[in-house]
Formats: structure tokens, C-alpha cells, sequence
């Protein structure tokens, strides 16, 4: 793998492609110029130092920011400037960093929350009595897929329970259950095994391949090496807002910019 | 088990029993109430009537608030100014051309669906540029457009306009004159005049009751309230619907956490208008009824404690729950509201009370001679009793945000879905 000119993957292959994305906030560039993608059917990793624009990276590809400029397109439809909703329903969902329950909410209805296009979210077909009926049937159906959900991830003995009274690590769980409910095409994971104890992040590991293996696709932030280069293949290297390099672990772990960016300071070009 | 945890276990059971027993325990408390005031037959049915009108309509008030603010946690401190637009926007229909504060004479139902429709309106206008900002925007925008809906109707620039040749206005400071009660159709050959000969239901009820010295006054406010309770139950209905759907379920996302709603493709904007569309409607609806009942408005009905009022009613019932609305209403009309103006009453009635001491110290100087009763007088004039109750809303505030912040129902355990959740496994 050779880095330079290059070092995202052919961004015209892959289901999500950025390029050339900028973000500042006040006079820190805080994506400066990012361009890689990601394959289908992949479990990459997006890593790098504290404050190198992964999480920005993020909230671009997501719409929760604006970019300034460049471009990113996924599944060939160019999703730069649309709203957070409409990426969403378009089959590219993420988790969050800081796991985001929906605490007054029951661990079922955080999942019952998430299938995209639910006909029961419009008004008028929710209260008119001939349409609820259809609506009704309708639920029936995804709380068959709820409970199948929230058994694949050992959760249904909590079903009935608010989502704020969960423990960190079965928050992470949910969050990814109840990202999968919306039945998504790609799957961005904000650092899903921060503050997981490691039988459970192990445990997320194991649906995460399981899922991989149904043709899910996964580009996924985490801090920790050991599980980045056991389990993810690429990797994006991200430093100071743009892509250092992208490779199979072997060739980022023998890379020395991505060592000299870990241990600070500038990269020398 | 107790008799009285027997009793819990049998009301747990549903919500249309709790809400049985919270009417009859409201009522029971208000006819022993009765005799202490001196009141007789027809008094007591009087008070039964006061309490269920009021109930019914801050139920209602509360019932649309616990749609905006319960379910999708917007916070509309105007609900005054929407209760305002529906009635005078219905009294500019339907009052008749040339009363104080001129109508257009158009039958009531028009005057009606008008009143909503302009509630409507004024709400998504009112909320259209906060929805898109923090939830602490969009209470002041609609604080401040509720004072400029009472200011303007107050203003004596429309207290009459010529439009197009038609004279229509809201009366200015002087008010308006509604259309007459709709239910006195059923019971008065001329439902307008002051006095008239019975007809229909009248023929029959009048002298019945009359038999029993209630007075055809309290009879025709019988019946009104009656049709309020209807009116509330179809709008408990709806919002039952509303609550417990996939449309519900969106709301309680963007009240928890409006981003995790939109990452996960809900158009969250759009949801949050029609629900702030049809919260201000069914305000604009209870307001309507609230007024048609006297047959005269004016700006001082809507002045901000009005939404304090409704606020209080949903945080005592609980915030987020449907069922607890209506409860707050009930237990907020009866016995916050309510509830002074019997004490005074009863004060009244049981002391001998020659002259009202005229300041505190006068009344609390007789405390010496130990007779409480100067000081007990003293205390239930008309303007004290309505200051205190000021401060008894804001003690029972206190007590529950302090203690109960959830309300007596707020448990929030109306699951959103049309279907039973929990039956999926256990089937």
C-alpha cells in the first residue's frame, strides 16, 4: 500500500465515498481536507490521535454539520448538503459517542422507534380508524423484529424497562440494536467499546462480524489498537483533519508517520 | 392486604377507573362541603355543576399542553393567546352584526371550525421560525405573541373596523358579546331573550327539577357541562390515539433527544409543527367552549397566569401522561381553584362575623381577646382569598416539583405503540 498522493481507497467503488472534506470551527481546521472511502460489505476503522477530525468527520458525513466545502457522496447519491433525517432514511445511520438513550423511553420503544418509513408516522393515519387498523398490522410486525433484535443482542429481559436505568455497557448494545432495527445499508459506530467491559465488548465484536457476514457495512471509530487490528481491515488513519494513510493493519502498524502522529507533533511531509 | 391496598390494586387496574374514583372522591368532598356553606338542593347541585365545567375545561387545556410539552417537550408558555384567537376569531364569525364587538352574524359551527382553524394557524405561524432553535426560544416567541394577542384585541383600534362596507371588531377594552349558550336551543323557545317559555327538553326537565327546587338556570348549565364532558372525552380519544401510535412514539424522541430522532431519519421539524398545529387547535376549542357558556369575552381572560393555570393542572396530573391531564384538571379546578372560594364560604357561614376587620393588625390585634374569627374574616375577603390562592398554587408548585415531580400520574408509562409491546413475547 503505497500512501502520498493518494491515500484514500478509489472513492468511485466504494458505497461511501468523502473527498475532499473541510470544516473549521473559529480558526481551527478541524477537517482539513479529508478523502477516503469505504467498501462495501467492509469493517473499516477510522483511527487516529485525539482531535484529528474523526468525530467531525462524522457529523459531516451525517449532516449534523455543515462542511465548508468538498463533497460526500454514498451509495452514488451526492448526500453533502442534506439534512441529518434524510441521510438517515437513506440507509447510512450512526451511533454516538456518548450513548444516547432515549431515557424516558422503554428499552422496546427505543427499538419500535427506529424502522425507517413507518406508515403510523403520520398523523391522520394514526388516529383515523379504518387506516390505524393497517398501522396496527404493521406493528405487529416490527415488534416480532424487536424482540428477535433485542434476543440477538441479550437484552430482552430488559424490554420493558426505561432506557435511562440501563447500565453504560447495555446502552452501547441498545444503541446498536436500535440502529440495526432501521435496517440500514452502513453503519457509522462512534467508539462502540468505550467504557465496555471486555467480555461485552467482545460479545458487540462477535454481531458486529456476525452482521458483516449478512453484508452489512461498518466504518467504525475506536481508540483501542488491540481490537482495531484484530478486527478491522482497513484502516484510515486520520491526523490534524486529513487522511495520513489508509491500509490493512499490518501495513498502518508498520507505518512510522502514523507512530510519529500518535506520539505528537508534526508529520513531516 | 388492606382494604385500602385492595383499593389501590383495584383502581391500578385501569385508567378509566382512577379516573371514576378521582370524580366521585371530588364530588363526595364537595356535597359534604355543601351544608357547611349553608347551601341548599340547589346549591349544592350548583357547586357540582361549577366543579364538573371547570374540570372538563382545564382536562381539555391540560389534555393539548401534555401534547406539546408532555410528548415532544415544546415549550409553549402562550397557551392564553391561542385560547384567545379561537374565541374572538368565532365571535367575529358568529356574533350577531352590531352587538358590542361586531360579528358577522354566520352560524356558530362556522364561527366555530373558524376559531380552530385561525388557532391553528397563528400557532404554526407563532412557532414556525422557534421550532428550528432551542426549546427556550420557542417559550419566549410564544409568551411574547400571546401579550400581543391580548394587547391587540385589547387596543381600542379594533374595538370596531370597517371592512368592505361590514363592521366587525373585538370590543376593545369594553369586550364582546359571544353568541348565546348553543345548549339553551334545547331548552327555550327563544333561546336569545332573558326570559322565555320552555320548549323541548325544557318541557320536560324544568318541571321535574323545579318539583325539586333546582332552578332552570342550574338545569341548562347541567346540560352544558354535559356536553363539555363529551367534548373532553372525544379529545382524551384523540390524544390517546395520537399518544400511543408510531407518530406518538417520534414525539417522545424529539422530547428526549431530538437528535437521536432525526439520526434516525425522522423529520423532526415537520412532526414538531403538526404537533404544536394541533395542540393550539384543541386549546383554541376548549376556550371556545369555555366562553360560549356566559355569552361574553374579554381580554382579560387570557392573561399569562391563564397558561400558569393549565401548567399547574398538567404538572399536578403529570406531565407526559394523558390520563394524568385530565386528573390534574379535575383536582386543579376543584380544589385549587375552587377550593378557596368554599373555604371563604364555609368561614362565612359558620362565624358571626359583625365588621371585617379593615388591616392584618386590626384582625391580629383581636387575636387577644382570643376570638380567631376577626382574623379568619379578615383573611377570606375577596381579595385576600384570591391572593392567597395565588400562593397556594405556588406552595402546591413548590411541594410537587420538590417531592413529586412526576406528578401524581407522570410515571410516563403510556407506551407508544398501537399494539401491546410486551405481547410479542408473551404470547
Amino acid at each position: 500500500m503505497s500512501a502520498g498522493a493518494d491515500p484514500g481507497a478509489e472513492p468511485e467503488d466504494a458505497l461511501l465515498a468523502v473527498e475532499d472534506l473541510r470544516k473549521s470551527f473559529g480558526g481551527i481546521h478541524a477537517v482539513d481536507g479529508a478523502t477516503f472511502g469505504v467498501a462495501e460489505g467492509s469493517l473499516t476503522a477510522l483511527i487516529g490521535p485525539n482531535g484529528a477530525g474523526k468525530s467531525t468527520t462524522f457529523n459531516l458525513v451525517t449532516g449534523v454539520h455543515r462542511p465548508d466545502s468538498g463533497r460526500v457522496v454514498f451509495d452514488g447519491t451526492d448526500i453533502t448538503r442534506k439534512r441529518t433525517y434524510q441521510i438517515a432514511s437513506q440507509g447510512l445511520v450512526r451511533t454516538f459517542q456518548i450513548a444516547r438513550e432515549l431515557d424516558e423511553m422503554t428499552v422496546l420503544e427505543n427499538l419500535m422507534l427506529a424502522p425507517r418509513h413507518q406508515s403510523g408516522e403520520a398523523l391522520w393515519r394514526s388516529v383515523l380508524p379504518g387506516a390505524r387498523r393497517g398501522v396496527v398490522r404493521e406493528e405487529r410486525e416490527l415488534r416480532e423484529r424487536a424482540w428477535e433484535t433485542l434476543e440477538f443482542f441479550e437484552l430482552d429481559h430488559l424490554a420493558e424497562e426505561h432506557a435511562g436505568n440501563l447500565s453504560g455497557g447495555q446502552r452501547k448494545l441498545l444503541e446498536m440494536a436500535r440502529v440495526l432495527m432501521t435496517d440500514p445499508e452502513m453503519v457509522l459506530l462512534d467508539e462502540p467499546m468505550a467504557g465496555v467491559n471486555p467480555t461485552l465488548s467482545e460479545k458487540l465484536l462477535d454481531r458486529i462480524h456476525d452482521l458483516k457476514a449478512e453484508g452489512y457495512t461498518f466504518l467504525l471509530v475506536e481508540h483501542d489498537m488491540d481490537i482495531v487490528m484484530e478486527h478491522c481491515d482497513p484502516i484510515i488513519v486520520m491526523h490534524q483533519g486529513t487522511v495520513l494513510t489508509t491500509g490493512p493493519p499490518e501495513a498502518v502498524k508498520r507505518d512510522e508517520r502514523v507512530l510519529e502522529a500518535y506520539l505528537g507533533g508534526e508529520v513531516a511531509e | 392486604m388492606t382494604a385500602l391496598e385492595r383499593a389501590r390494586a383495584w383502581v391500578g387496574v385501569s385508567d378509566a377507573r382512577l379516573l371514576l374514583v378521582v370524580a366521585l372522591g371530588l364530588y363526595a368532598l364537595f356535597i359534604v362541603a355543601a351544608p357547611l356553606q349553608g347551601n341548599d338542593l340547589n346549591g349544592t347541585i350548583n357547586s357540582l355543576r361549577r366543579i364538573t365545567f371547570l374540570s372538563a375545561l382545564y382536562g381539555m387545556l391540560a389534555l393539548a399542553l401534555n401534547l406539546q410539552w408532555g410528548y415532544a417537550g415544546l415549550f409553549n408558555i402562550g397557551v392564553a393567546g391561542f385560547m384567545a384567537v379561537g374565541v374572538y376569531t368565532m365571535g367575529i364569525l358568529s356574533s350577531a352584526p352590531g352587538s358590542t364587538g361586531a360579528g358577522l352574524g354566520l352560524p356558530l359551527p362556522v364561527g366555530i371550525l373558524g376559531g380552530l382553524l385561525a388557532a391553528t394557524l397563528v400557532g404554526v405561524i407563532a412557532s414556525l421560525p422557534a421550532l428550528r432553535l432551542r426549546g427556550d426560544y420557542l417559550a419566549i416567541v410564544t409568551l411574547a405573541a400571546a401579550e400581543i394577542i391580548r394587547l391587540t384585541i385589547r387596543s381600542p383600534v379594533f374595538q370596531e373596523v370597517e371592512l368592505a362596507g361590514v363592521v366587525v371588531g373585538t370590543g376593545g377594552p369594553q369586550g364582546m358579546q359571544l353568541p348565546e349558550n348553543p345548549i339553551r336551543i334545547l331548552f327555550y323557545q327563544d333561546p336569545g331573550a332573558f326570559a322565555s317559555d320552555p320548549a323541548l327538553l325544557g318541557n320536560v326537565l324544568f318541571p321535574f327539577f323545579e318539583g325539586l327546587g333546582v332552578t332552570k338556570t342550574v338545569v341548562v348549565g347541567w346540560a352544558y357541562a354535559a356536553v363539555l364532558l363529551v367534548v373532553l372525552g372525544l379529545v382524551y380519544w384523540l390524544l390517546v390515539r395520537v399518544g400511543n401510535s408510531p407518530f406518538g412514539r417520534v414525539l417522545k424522541a424529539i422530547r428526549e433527544d431530538e437528535l437521536v430522532a432525526s439520526s434516525l431519519g425522522k423529520d423532526t421539524r415537520w412532526f414538531k409543527v403538526k404537533v404544536f398545529a394541533l395542540g393550539c387547535a384543541l386549546m383554541g376549542l376548549a376556550a371556545i367552549l369555555w366562553r360560549l357558556s356566559g355569552g361574553y369575552t374579554s381580554s382579560s381572560s387570557y392573561m399569562p397566569i391563564q397558561t400558569f393555570y393549565v401548567f399547574i393542572a398538567l404538572i399536578i396530573g403529570g406531565a407526559g401522561s394523558n390520563t394524568g391531564s385530565v386528573i390534574g384538571g379535575a383536582v386543579f379546578a376543584s380544589l385549587l381553584f375552587e377550593g378557596p372560594l368554599v373555604v371563604r364560604r364555609i368561614v362565612g357561614n359558620l362565624f358571626e362575623i359583625d365588621e371585617v376587620p379593615r388591616t392584618l393588625f386590626d384582625a391580629v390585634g383581636s387575636l387577644g381577646g382570643l376570638d380567631p374569627a376577626p382574623l379568619l374574616a379578615y383573611t377570606v375577603t375577596d381579595v385576600n382569598i384570591s391572593a392567597l390562592r395565588l400562593v397556594l398554587l405556588g406552595v402546591v408548585l413548590v411541594y410537587l416539583i420538590q417531592n413529586r415531580p412526576d406528578g401524581l400520574l407522570g410515571h410516563r408509562k403510556e407506551v407508544a405503540s398501537s399494539v401491546d409491546l410486551a405481547g410479542g413475547e408473551k404470547r
